[in-house]
């Protein structure tokens, strides 16, 4: 067990970020609050699984909504807490530790907050290690456990609880209540045991995400040889320096599509191309796929090493390419039906960015 | 005989003023110190500028300052700011001030509330306005804070509950109680329009001393002309409104500074570099504004949402030392800066900088005693001015969108640094006058309006949208004084709303035109 104090939530933020691989919604927010929460309700505990009762109830707490509608309306806070709480009542029983379903992007941090308010521990897992954006990716889908029952709760107290076939309806039937609840409501789904959680969440995510943060921020600040540590830690790389040329975005069917063509700084005939659904989800160099879902593809600052999301990309900006392999719990069967390129649309292979030369 | 304009611009170390006719020519210029208390600047600058002009002609002045930037910076002259949201149930979870230095949140923020009210991404009220919890925080704030900054959840979009809230303030403290709206201020993003809000609130005394000592230099030499101060995009406010809304002036040094240097070169697309004492700074024009950078700004240690001119900058100056070592010859990053003019060696002082390699190797003449250089070795010189040329070469190189070569207008006192060949450049431009280019772009700022909202496309189809939004720009350009013939949109930004139905789109446009002539 240990606390976790203001300047892991610094480096926790930028790590998000970098994990949200262009989307997941900007952890300023989620930071905020969970300064906010631990000024308020004192500070926060992170747990493994095994110091906690293996039979004990562990409840999820995240936020589903349209990212640029959450920048005009923060939340107003007990969303997420009364998620938690109307789920254990449903199911009868008090939770022992909060859990981030998708540590990367806003969610990170968010169950810190309510964390905080309720007095319970987070543990440090997830089900993702980065942004994705739909509630069935999850490593815990694989394992065959179910997202439902799961409670949302919206602005003003409105409290939903879903139960249903699959975890892929459950996605469904989110989104549609998401936008009668004004765009914006807090969730728990996927409760389960400490011993499920140790067996099938992706361990030690949260720390993942604070050193991550830490290591990109020595990049940031300068530090001689930071970026070869960050890569390191990270087992990542960086595949393209380039200034982006292209950009198309569009929204199809309620999720943020679009492309960003780089030309490379030094030889101008290579030419990137990055494909976007919410997150940057393949990277394509000469037609040929260099990082590709689930693994993660990092659009940062060439001068400032700040992570760029989908949002803030603009037309030429100097970026480097940063591929970050997924977590290795993914690695299981199921995973490419599940998250692989093709689940995506698009037509290519996964290829691990691990153990490649760059 | 032509209308005449006179551009003003404080700068951190000068003040520099320009008269200018309706063509663009330069018919007087002057630089002088900038002093403790601008005011004294800006009337010297003036009066030096104005003489031998006949004063009947000047119709127009035009001011860029950096007094409302550098009060925020030392935390000077600020005023403490009631703080009133309008978003509850929403935004409970993040206090008004969050993530503020502690000592300008001392400084600056009194009492706040987050009181029910606001709007949804379509306009419709997350709650009604709750008037009596209005009235009850204009109680709390009398008598102890002199100004309060209202901000409402999607204002950008509608508005209606802050003019209203504005309105109950007015009743409750007077017509005359200072109020900043948050629609007028910024632009989508409640904690970044909020924060721009307080600081425009808290800048009311500041901006009134610096339009006073404007105006009043103004009138002091018989001028009475209409006056405007210059904002972040390089276009204008009249001074009225900049007493409202000062904080839209924090960034114009640079955005002048570069607009002016293609004017003064005479066109609309091209590279910029600005080479002083200590740094070279590189941006880009594209339509006679720069681009504009994509990270939030932070103003003060304050996260805004401004958006500010993209710069490269790099320790490359004229100030900048340079020494000949056994590992070969080194430039910078450090320099001598302003006191190039007493330290280098070809004004008398015993430092090698860049201006000594400069003179040596023949881009700079007429300044300080060449001979003072004879001695400076030749690899020496080839080696600083290889450094040199291969550090532009790669700024502007990093600053182009895209492979098409565009010219280089190169401005400042250490512009003799930039050679006049570089690889993927289109010739390199130094205009005359380049020393006063802040203050001529001032001098010919144009008047604007921006639109920042979200749009349905699916409702009303893409083209529609964005026609009611260029009309929208159009129109606040036109009331903003610009001559509604010559209106033009100068930038349209299109962002898709993910998980947002009916096609959810932010629309961001600008238009821009010529003042009037009325």
């Amino acid at each position: 067990m240990r606390e976790l104090n203001l300047a892991d939530l610094d480096d926790m933020a930028l790590g998000a970020t970098l994990l949200g691989a262009g989307g997941g919604g900007d952890p300023y927010i989620g930071r905020l609050m969970a300064v906010q929460a631990m000024e308020t309700y004192g500070a926060v505990q992170i747990v493994e699984p095994s110091e906690l009762d293996p039979d004990g109830l562990v409840v999820t707490v995240a936020g589903i909504g349209a990212p640029t509608v959450l920048i005009e309306k923060p939340p107003a806070g007990p969303e997420f807490v009364g998620a938690a709480l109307a789920l254990a009542k449903y199911l009868g029983k008090e939770p022992v530790a909060i859990m981030p379903i998708e540590v990367g992007g806003l969610n990170t941090l968010i169950p810190l907050a309510a964390a905080a308010e309720m007095g319970l521990p987070v543990i440090d897992a997830d089900s993702m290690r980065r942004a994705f954006p739909q509630i069935e990716m999850t490593t815990f889908t694989l394992a065959g456990i179910t997202a439902s029952p799961m409670s949302m709760v919206d602005i003003n107290g409105n409290v939903v609880i879903i139960s249903t076939t699959t975890n892929q309806v459950a996605e469904k039937l989110a989104r549609a209540l998401m936008i009668e609840m004004g765009m914006g409501a807090g969730m728990s789904l996927y409760s389960m045991s400490v011993a499920e959680v140790a067996k099938y969440g992706i361990q030690g995510s949260m720390s993942y995400c604070v050193d991550l943060g830490r290591k990109l921020s020595a990049v940031q600040r300068g530090e001689r040889g930071a970026f070869d540590k960050f890569l390191d830690f990270a087992e990542g790389k960086r595949v393209f320096s380039g200034k982006i040329i292209d950009l198309d975005r569009r929204t199809t069917a309620g999720f943020a599509r679009g492309t960003v063509v780089i030309e490379h700084l030094e030889d101008p005939t290579r030419i990137m191309r990055i494909e976007i659904q919410n997150e940057f989800l393949m990277a394509f160099e000469d037609g040929k796929p260099i990082i590709t879902t689930p693994d993660l593809i990092c659009i940062l600052d060439h001068e400032n090493a700040g992570p760029i999301t989908t949002e803030t990309l603009a037309f030429g900006q100097r970026v480097d390419v940063v591929g970050l392999p997924c977590a290795p719990e993914w690695h299981q069967p199921g995973m490419l039906e599940l998250v692989g390129p093709r689940v995506f649309g698009y037509d290519a292979e996964y290829r691990s960015i691990k153990g490649r030369n760059a | 005989m032509s209308r005449l304009r006179i551009g003003i611009d404080v700068g951190g170390t000068n003040t520099d003023a320009v008269v200018v006719d309706q063509d663009g020519n330069v018919l007087a210029s002057t630089k002088a110190v900038t002093t403790p208390d601008p005011s004294d600047g800006i009337a010297a600058a003036l009066k030096a500028v104005i003489e031998g002009i006949d004063k009947s002609h000047i119709k127009q002045a035009m001011l860029g300052t950096t007094h409302p930037a550098n009060a925020i910076i030392q935390r000077k002259d600020l005023q403490q700011v009631g703080v009133l949201r309008l978003a509850a149930p929403s935004s409970l979870a993040i206090r008004p001030g969050a993530a503020w230095p502690k000592d300008l949140h001392a400084t600056v923020i009194g009492p706040s509330a987050i009181i029910k009210g606001g709007y949804e991404y379509d306009g419709s009220e997350i709650s009604p306005l709750d008037e009596q919890a209005v009235r009850d925080f204009a109680q709390k704030c009398k008598g102890v804070v002199n100004a309060i900054a209202v901000s409402c959840a999607f204002a950008p979009a509608n508005y209606e509950q802050e003019l209203r809230a504005g309105t109950i303030i007015a009743e409750e403290l007077g017509e005359d109680y200072a109020v900043s709206l948050s629609h007028q201020v910024g632009a989508i993003g409640l904690l970044e329009r909020e924060n721009a809000t307080i600081l425009n609130a808290s800048l009311f005394g500041v901006a009134k001393r610096v339009v006073d000592g404007f105006q009043g230099a103004l009138l002091s030499h018989g001028l009475k002309v209409d006056s405007y101060l210059t904002q972040n995009d390089g276009t204008l406010m009249t001074a009225e409104e900049a007493i409202r809304l000062p904080i839209l002036t924090v960034g114009s040094g640079p955005t002048n500074s570069m607009r002016g240097a293609c004017a003064l070169a005479k066109l609309s697309d091209a590279l910029v570099i600005d080479v002083g004492g200590t740094s070279a700074d590189v941006g880009i024009l594209i339509d006679g504004f720069p681009r504009e950078s994509s990270a939030a700004v932070e103003v003060g240690g304050v996260r805004t949402n401004f958006r500010m001119p993209d710069l490269i900058s790099i320790g490359l100056g004229g100030g900048t030392i340079v020494r000949d070592e056994d590992g070969g010859v080194r430039v910078g990053p450090d320099s001598v800066g302003y006191r190039v003019v007493t330290e280098a060696l070809i004004t008398g002082g015993s430092t090698l900088t860049l201006s000594d390699i400069s003179t040596k190797g023949d881009r700079l003449t007429g300044f300080g005693d060449a001979s003072k250089v004879a001695g400076v070795k030749d690899a020496t010189v080839a080696g600083a001015l290889a450094w040199v040329d291969e550090q532009i070469q790669i700024l502007c190189d990093r600053m182009k969108a895209s492979r098409t070569s565009l010219p280089l207008i190169a401005v400042g006192g250490g512009s003799h640094l930039v050679p006049d060949d570089i690889p993927g450049v289109a010739g390199v431009i130094r205009p005359a006058h380049h020393s006063v280019a802040n203050a001529f772009g001032a001098a010919i700022a144009e008047a604007s309006g921006a639109v920042d909202r979200v749009y349905r496309y699916e409702a009303e189809g893409r083209d529609a949208c964005l026609d009611d939004a260029k009309r929208l720009a159009t129109e606040a350009a036109i009331r903003a004084g610009a001559d509604a013939d010559q209106v033009r949109i100068t930038s349209v930004v299109e962002v898709p709303m993910s998980y947002l139905p009916g096609q959810g789109c932010r629309v961001q446009v600008k238009a821009a035109g010529p003042l009037a002539t009325h």
